[in-house]
C-alpha cells in the first residue's frame, strides 16, 4: 500500500475553472482527483432538465471533462471520484462510458451509486411515518407537499468505499456530502472503521478544505491577497492522508496559488456553522481539535482531530418551488449620480403602486455606493457613476413579469445621464427554496452497480 | 488603542440557507485573546444592526485563534429568494474587517 495516498481537488462546483482537472492529473503525482458538482441549487435544475429529457439530469460538462483526462488517468492509475452523476448518476456513467469507448479505452470499471433520490418515495416513506419536518423551523412538510420538486438524502463515503472495493476506475454518485468524496480513498485505502470517528474526521475535514477547490490555494484570500502567486496558473488542493489520519494539504509544485496556514484557516472556517459539531453520515467532526503547522513550501500539516460517533439519521435536501423574482439594473452618472439613482428609485416605486402590483418584496440597491455593506459605509461626496438595482420578488408570475416592462420607460422618462439598459426586459425567474430534514438511516439504501468495458 | 479588525485578523464568509456565517481570524495567534476579549456576539450583532434580522451567534476555536459568527436571517431570505448583490453573504467577511475597537492592550 502507497503511503501516503494523494487526493487531488479537480472541481469545486459545478462551473469551476475547467483547467483544474488536467492540471491534478498531469502536473504530479496522485492517486485520486474528487470533483464536486452539486450545491443544494443545483439538483432542481437537474430535476428540471430531467423531466425534459430523461437522459438528463447530471453535470453535462462532466462528459467531455472526463474524456480529456481519462487516458492519463487509466495510464497513471489516477481513480475520478465525482457527485457530478446529479439526479441522473445512471445516464451520466453511461455517456462517460459511450464517450470513453470512442477514444478506444478498454478495462474500464464505472461505479454507480444511486438510492438518494427520493423525490419519486415521499409518498411511501410518510406513509411509513417518516416526518421530513423542516429541521430548523419545526414546520410540517404537508404545507409544502405539493411544491417539491427534487429531494436528495446525503449519503456519505461509504457507498463509494463499496464502488472501489468493487473496482471502480470511476466513481459517479448523485447526492454525496462534499467531504465523503475526499474521505472515501480514505477508508478504502487504509481499512478504517465505522467506528474510527478521529480518522473518519480527519478525513471529513480534509475534505472540507478540498470541497471549495482553490480557495484553500490563494483563491478568496482576505489575508494577503496581493501576495499569492501567479492566479492565473492556480493549483488546486491536494490531500496527502497517512494511514493514522495525519494529513498535509499541498498543491503540486511549479503552480500558482499559495498554501498557507493563513489559506487553509480561511477554508476551515468556511460555511460552518457550531465547529464542534460538524455532523456528516459518517462521523461528528470537531473543529476545535485541529493542530495545523508548517510542513514546508505550500504544505501544511493537520492532526489531533477528535470525532464523535456519527447520529442514526441522513439529512435530506427538498427544494419546492416558492414565487418569482426578477432584478434589472440602470446606470446613472455625474452630475448627481446618486440623487438621480435615488430619484428614479422613488419614481419606480410609485408607478408599480399606481399599477395596483403587490410585491412580497422590493429592494433597490446602489451599486457603487453601498450595495454590499450597506450603513456600514458612509456615502461618498460625488461617485461618478451609480448602478441602480432594482428587484422584486412575488408569488405571481404575471405580477412579477409586469414589473419588467417599468424598467426601459425610465430612460426617456425619468432623471437623465442614464445608460445600461441593454439585456431587455428583465424576466421572473423561479425561486427554489429549500427544505432541510432528517430520515432514518436504515429507512434508505444506497445501491451500488458497476457498468464496465 | 484604537484598531480596526482587518489590522490584526482576517476573515472568510459564506452562506447557509438565510444565515451568514464569518470565520475571524487572527492574523497571528498571540491576538486571539483581543478578538475574543472585544468582538463577541452583541457587539458584532449591534455593529450589523439592521443588516441583520435574527441573532447572532458566535463560536471560539482557539486552536485556530479564531471566531465562527452566525448571522441568521442576513441573507434576505437567502439562496434563489433573496434579491440581494450578495445573497451569499461572501462579503460579510471584509464587512466585518471594518468593525474598530478600543482596545487596552497594545498590538
Amino acid at each position: 500500500m502507497k503511503a501516503p495516498i494523494r487526493i487531488a481537488s479537480g472541481q469545486g462546483f459545478w462551473g469551476d475553472l475547467l483547467t483544474a482537472p488536467k492540471m491534478q492529473v498531469t502536473k504530479g503525482p496522485i492517486d485520486y482527483l474528487v470533483m464536486d458538482y452539486l450545491a443544494e441549487v443545483t439538483m432542481s435544475i437537474m430535476q428540471k432538465q430531467k423531466r425534459r429529457d430523461p437522459q438528463l439530469g447530471y453535470a453535462k460538462d462532466l462528459v467531455p471533462l472526463i474524456a480529456d483526462i481519462l487516458p492519463d488517468c487509466m495510464e497513471r492509475n489516477v481513480k475520478i471520484i465525482t457527485n457530478g452523476g446529479g439526479v441522473n448518476p445512471q445516464a451520466c456513467a453511461e455517456a462517460i462510458l459511450a464517450s470513453a469507448r470512442e477514444l478506444g479505452i478498454k478495462g474500464l470499471k464505472i461505479g454507480v451509486v444511486t438510492g438518494d433520490d427520493i423525490l419519486g418515495r415521499m409518498d411511501e416513506f410518510r406513509s411509513k411515518g417518516i416526518e421530513f419536518s423542516n429541521m430548523e423551523t419545526g414546520e410540517d412538510v404537508g404545507i409544502i407537499a405539493d411544491k417539491i420538486s427534487s429531494a436528495n438524502v446525503y449519503f456519505g463515503a461509504f457507498p463509494i468505499v463499496e464502488a472501489l472495493q468493487q473496482g471502480a476506475d470511476i466513481v459517479i454518485t448523485g447526492r454525496t456530502t462534499d467531504t465523503g468524496l475526499t474521505l472515501a480513498p480514505m477508508i478504502y485505502e487504509y481499512g478504517w472503521k465505522e467506528d474510527d470517528w478521529d480518522k473518519l474526521a480527519a478525513g471529513t475535514i480534509a475534505g472540507h478544505i478540498m470541497e471549495c477547490g482553490g480557495q484553500a490555494t490563494g483563491g478568496n484570500f482576505s489575508a494577503d491577497w496581493k501576495s499569492v502567486p501567479e492566479l492565473e496558473n492556480i493549483g488546486f488542493p491536494i490531500t496527502e492522508a497517512n494511514a493514522d489520519g495525519s494529513i498535509v494539504i499541498t498543491k503540486h509544485e511549479g503552480t500558482g496559488g499559495l498554501v498557507t496556514q493563513q489559506t487553509v484557516k480561511e477554508q476551515l472556517l468556511y460555511e460552518i456553522g457550531d465547529p464542534s459539531n460538524y455532523i456528516t453520515p459518517e462521523t461528528i467532526a470537531d473543529f476545535t481539535t485541529i493542530q495545523l503547522s508548517d510542513d514546508g513550501p505550500d504544505r501544511v500539516k493537520m492532526s489531533g482531530v477528535k470525532g464523535r460517533p456519527c447520529t442514526d439519521t441522513y439529512k435530506v435536501s427538498m427544494s419546492y418551488t416558492d414565487g418569482y423574482t426578477a432584478v434589472s439594473t440602470l446606470t446613472y452618472t455625474w452630475p448627481d449620480a446618486l440623487e438621480k439613482a435615488q430619484a428614479a428609485d422613488r419614481i419606480l416605486r410609485k408607478r408599480l403602486d399606481n399599477l395596483g402590483l403587490k410585491f412580497e418584496e422590493i429592494r433597490t440597491e446602489f451599486v457603487g455606493v453601498n450595495a454590499c455593506h450597506g450603513h456600514l459605509v458612509p456615502v461618498p461626496a460625488d461617485v461618478n457613476e451609480v448602478v441602480l438595482r432594482f428587484g422584486v420578488r412575488g408569488q405571481d408570475f404575471k405580477t412579477v413579469e409586469r414589473f419588467g416592462k417599468e424598467i426601459a420607460p425610465l430612460i426617456l422618462t425619468g432623471p437623465p445621464s442614464v445608460t445600461g439598459f441593454a439585456g431587455g426586459r428583465p424576466k421572473p425567474s423561479e425561486v427554489i427554496a429549500f427544505w432541510p430534514a432528517l430520515m432514518p438511516k436504515n429507512a434508505v439504501t444506497p445501491s451500488i452497480t458497476i457498468e464496465q468495458i | 488603542m484604537h484598531i480596526r479588525l482587518i489590522d490584526i485578523a482576517h476573515a472568510r464568509s459564506g452562506d447557509k440557507g438565510d444565515t451568514a456565517n464569518i470565520g475571524l481570524i487572527a492574523r497571528d495567534e498571540k491576538h486571539y485573546p483581543i478578538l475574543k476579549k472585544y468582538v463577541t456576539a452583541e457587539k458584532v450583532k449591534s455593529f450589523f444592526g439592521e443588516m441583520v434580522k435574527g441573532d447572532v451567534e458566535r463560536f471560539e476555536l482557539p486552536n485556530l485563534g479564531a471566531l465562527n459568527f452566525l448571522l441568521h436571517g442576513a441573507l434576505g431570505g437567502g439562496g434563489t429568494k433573496s434579491l440581494m448583490t450578495d445573497a451569499q453573504g461572501k462579503t460579510f467577511a471584509a464587512a466585518l474587517l471594518r468593525m474598530e475597537i478600543d482596545i487596552e492592550e497594545t498590538v
